[in-house]
């Protein structure tokens, strides 16, 4: 390793201010401090540092993104085979599916990434970590025949108009990986919903419906078996249909601390009580089923874990994050039995609720100053 | 007086070697050092000039603007030099002392006998009165403020802090003279804040007038801003004083002597110190003497002060003023392969990232690597849980970047101080000199009150 330092520590002048690539410092240093933790020390306050840093954690939020997309690229496979009658193996079903997911990912990086490096540079600071996590997130909440374009065209939007356009990471009010997911949803509609998108090349006669599919045209009787949809056997996004692989990458998250479980707990009981609200009422077959079905219906689940988590957009004061993730529960469950447009509630509570965390953060404080604030009162100003 | 213990939930001890032992050596420096830097916004008035011959006590500098308060010499001996640095500021007054040390009288006294103004005259006129902070803004106490309590913390939850309880051996006359001087300058109560510990020294246990209360939990329990809160919060105009145990003693022992006695034991700490032990010496020490073919071979950082909160010094640097501990670790200058995937074994982190998590060592020789790059506050949730204070730390902060007074002060800047932040300021992950964006924001409103 001491040969790439010294490589890299005679090429690094050329991207300085003055060298001949300066053009590309923050892509040098992004590649840099990719290979070797630098060599900073600290010259104020605190003389040590905590091990952790942003590349770590966002390294944690990928890990947990494992298993759903291990197993999205088995189902994928499954699927395709299913729908054409094909009897296959573990095996055959997975390569089937990494040969169809892996451009995505590809695509969602490169993409992404190209459009990071880039402002980094106009802005002449480091190209932050998280664009590692979004890019995964995006392949990961996508139909697995979308064409490659549409990931490259929304990829793109998500990260110029949900982000940079608000200053880059840690400014930005949406969660850039959903607003890709809602530029798709809202300029591709025909493309996008449906039953053609979810199954690779499926025939024709074959039903290709997702369970919320089916909910929606009221073909409640057609939902898989509960069991079905706990484990991902099911038609739907690449990431999203296996709760069980959704529930390891929470564990992980959730152990390594880097996601806020007072997020992750609100939003399923915020499911839970609309569902059961809808038990009480239960005026059609969609509001019959039970509450806790919801729970592993559609990508429910996946924006519980990975989505609403998300600490740039979510709620940041811990008592926000409670109310926060409860109505993402709520009106995820509200907007999927209520509107028949928009069979996937979850997407729209997240955004929606994006816009509306810092109105809740804002109030948590206003209840700590105002305390402050009383207490001043009490003892007379000297 | 007695009250029940009080429970620190929030905090973090972080686990770093070198421990000072508990036996201690007198050494006796040729140098020691006055330095105005010590003091939060002070300007300092230079009285003496290179060359001058003075005694122990006599005035070295002023404050520019209360010029009653007065800098004192440590020892008597020569002015060697005054040093300053860029735009001529004033570093440091350093002092050649005397074989045998000459001190200045200035007259022994029973507090209990002495009205307010005497004993503020008394120590005004010693050099001792800068010993006395206050909060809000960590500045020297003014003599004309009648604070509505003084806290004096008997113990330190800082990394290897120095050990009180083993400092004040055999002081208890001049720790008891020092509280009784203190308790006339307050209308209040004087609480003496002492660790829940059975260790914990009679002295402490013992002193009568104060109101003694008993803390349990991880750093910062020890820090003032948090028994101030838990005690009796400061609002907006309010105004407590405080001071640590070795400051009550240099009271005491002007009282009792009637000398500028500003004997300081210092606890030698750090990865890098080959006999990390306790030192006998002055406030101002060279800490040469005690560094002295003491140090492990590499670069090291020379810290006054602890690790969290210290000031970076030369190894033939000088104590600061409040500082009871110096502290060696070696400066992390190194490129470290791919460091941010590698499993983290020997690692000490205060996330579950690492596999240190699971199989934890004792100690960590830290080193002052940033362990990654500045980034924007991305992270939410874990300023919290090392703050045990009733106030929102990241929106604190982003009012100080947005230079925000009236926000800040709503927020609770009165009630903490930048040493408040430093667990945070450790633990993120985002890398931001978090420390140095509290004190400029307590400085600004500083600044726009007086």
């Amino acid at each position: 390793m001491k040969g790439l330092r010294r490589y890299l520590d005679k090429i690094k002048p050329q991207f300085e201010k003055g060298g001949r690539y300066e053009k590309l410092q923050s892509t040098f240093d992004a590649f840099e401090t990719f290979l070797f933790v630098p060599d900073k020390v600290t010259f104020s306050g605190s003389h040590i540092r905590d091990a952790v840093d942003l590349k770590r954690t966002m390294s944690m939020v990928v890990l947990a993104m494992m298993p759903p997309l291990l197993f999205g690229m088995w189902n994928v496979g499954y699927q395709h085979y299913l729908a054409n009658g094909v009897a296959t193996d573990l095996w055959q079903n997975f390569w089937f599916g990494f040969l169809q997911v892996i451009p995505i990912v590809v695509v969602s990086y490169v993409t992404g990434l190209a459009i990071e490096f880039f402002f980094a540079q106009k802005r002449g600071h480091e190209v932050n970590e998280g664009f590692l996590v979004t890019g995964m997130l995006i392949p990961l909440v996508m139909p697995p025949d979308v064409p490659l374009w549409m990931v490259a065209v929304s990829t793109a939007f998500a990260v110029i108009f949900g982000k940079e356009v608000f200053g880059g990471t840690g400014m930005n009010i949406l969660n850039p990986a959903l607003t890709a997911r809602a530029f798709l949803f809202f300029a591709y509609p025909k493309d996008i919903s449906g039953d053609k998108v979810w199954i690779v090349d499926k025939p024709d006669a074959y039903s290709g419906a997702t369970p919320l599919g089916d909910a929606m045209v009221g073909a409640v009787d057609k939902i898989p078996s509960p069991l079905d949809m706990f484990l991902g056997f099911i038609p739907g996004s690449i990431g999203e249909t296996s709760t069980l692989a959704i529930m390891i990458g929470a564990f992980i998250l959730l152990v390594t601390g880097v996601a806020s479980w007072r997020i992750m707990f609100s939003v399923v009981i915020g499911g839970l009580v609309m569902g059961w609200i809808f038990n009480l009422v239960a005026i059609n077959d969609y509001m019959r089923i039970p509450a806790w079905h919801h729970l592993v219906m559609g990508g429910f689940a996946f924006g519980a874990v990975y989505m609403a988590t998300d600490p740039v957009t979510g709620a940041q004061t811990l008592k926000g994050q409670y109310i926060y993730g409860f109505l993402i529960g709520l009106f995820a469950i509200m907007v999927r039995v209520f509107n028949p447009a928009y069979p996937e509630g979850m997407m729209l509570a997240i955004l929606f609720m994006n816009v509306f965390s810092p109105l809740i953060d804002h109030y948590v404080v206003q209840a700590n100053i105002s305390r402050r604030r009383k207490r001043w009162q009490k003892v007379p100003v000297k | 007086m007695m009250s029940a213990t009080i429970k620190v939930r929030k905090g973090l001890d972080i686990k770093i070697v070198g421990e000072a032992a508990k036996n201690t050596v007198t050494i006796s420096p040729r140098t020691y050092a006055c330095k105005p830097i010590d003091f939060i916004g002070l300007f300092p008035k230079v009285i003496v000039q290179e060359g001058d011959r003075i005694k122990a006590g006599a005035p070295v500098y002023a404050d520019k603007k209360q010029e009653q308060i007065i800098f004192t010499a440590p020892v008597s001996g020569t002015v060697h030099e005054i040093r300053r640095g860029p735009k001529r500021v004033l570093l440091e007054i350093v002092i050649e002392a005397d074989s045998q040390i000459e001190y200045i009288d200035f007259g022994k006294a029973e507090p209990n006998s002495l009205s307010r103004d005497q004993i503020v005259d008394k120590l005004l006129k010693s050099g001792v009165w800068p010993v006395i902070r206050q909060r809000p803004f960590s500045v020297i106490a003014k003599p004309g403020d009648i604070p509505k309590a003084i806290f004096i913390s008997a113990f330190d939850t800082n990394p290897l802090a120095p050990d009180f309880n083993y400092i004040i051996e055999g002081q208890e006359k001049a720790f008891q003279t020092g509280i009784d001087a203190l308790l006339k300058l307050t209308t209040g109560k004087v609480h003496l804040n002492v660790q829940d510990h059975p260790a914990t020294s009679r002295i402490f246990l013992e002193t009568r007038g104060v109101q003694l209360n008993r803390f349990t939990g991880p750093h910062p329990a020890g820090n003032i801003s948090t028994q101030v809160s838990r005690l009796d919060p400061i609002g907006k105009g309010d105004l407590i004083w405080y001071l640590r145990p070795q400051e009550v003693l240099m009271i005491g022992r002007l009282f009792l002597s009637g000398t500028y006695d500003a004997t300081r034991i210092f606890a030698l700490t750090g990865s890098m110190v080959n006999k990390p032990a306790y030192y006998k010496s002055l406030a101002g020490a060279s800490l040469q003497d005690m560094l002295n073919n003491n140090v492990t071979g590499g670069a090291a950082r020379y810290i006054s002060g602890n690790v969290l909160t210290g000031t970076q010094v030369t190894s033939d640097g000088f104590a600061g003023f409040y500082d009871s501990q110096v502290t060696v670790i070696p400066e992390g200058d190194y490129h470290e392969f791919l460091g941010w995937a590698l499993p983290g074994l020997t690692k000490f982190s205060f996330y579950n990232m690492f596999l240190s998590r699971m199989l934890p060592k004792k100690g960590y020789a830290l080193d002052t690597n940033i362990h990654g790059g500045e980034r924007a506050f991305v992270m939410t949730g874990k300023y919290e849980q090392v703050f045990p204070f009733d106030i929102y730390p990241m929106q604190l902060l982003k009012a100080i970047l947005a230079e925000d007074i009236d926000l800040m002060e709503n927020l609770g800047i009165y009630e903490i101080d930048a040493e408040d932040f430093a667990l945070i300021e450790f633990i993120d992950t985002s890398k931001i000199e978090i420390q140095s964006i509290v004190r400029k924001g307590l400085e600004m409103i500083r600044i726009e009150t007086t």
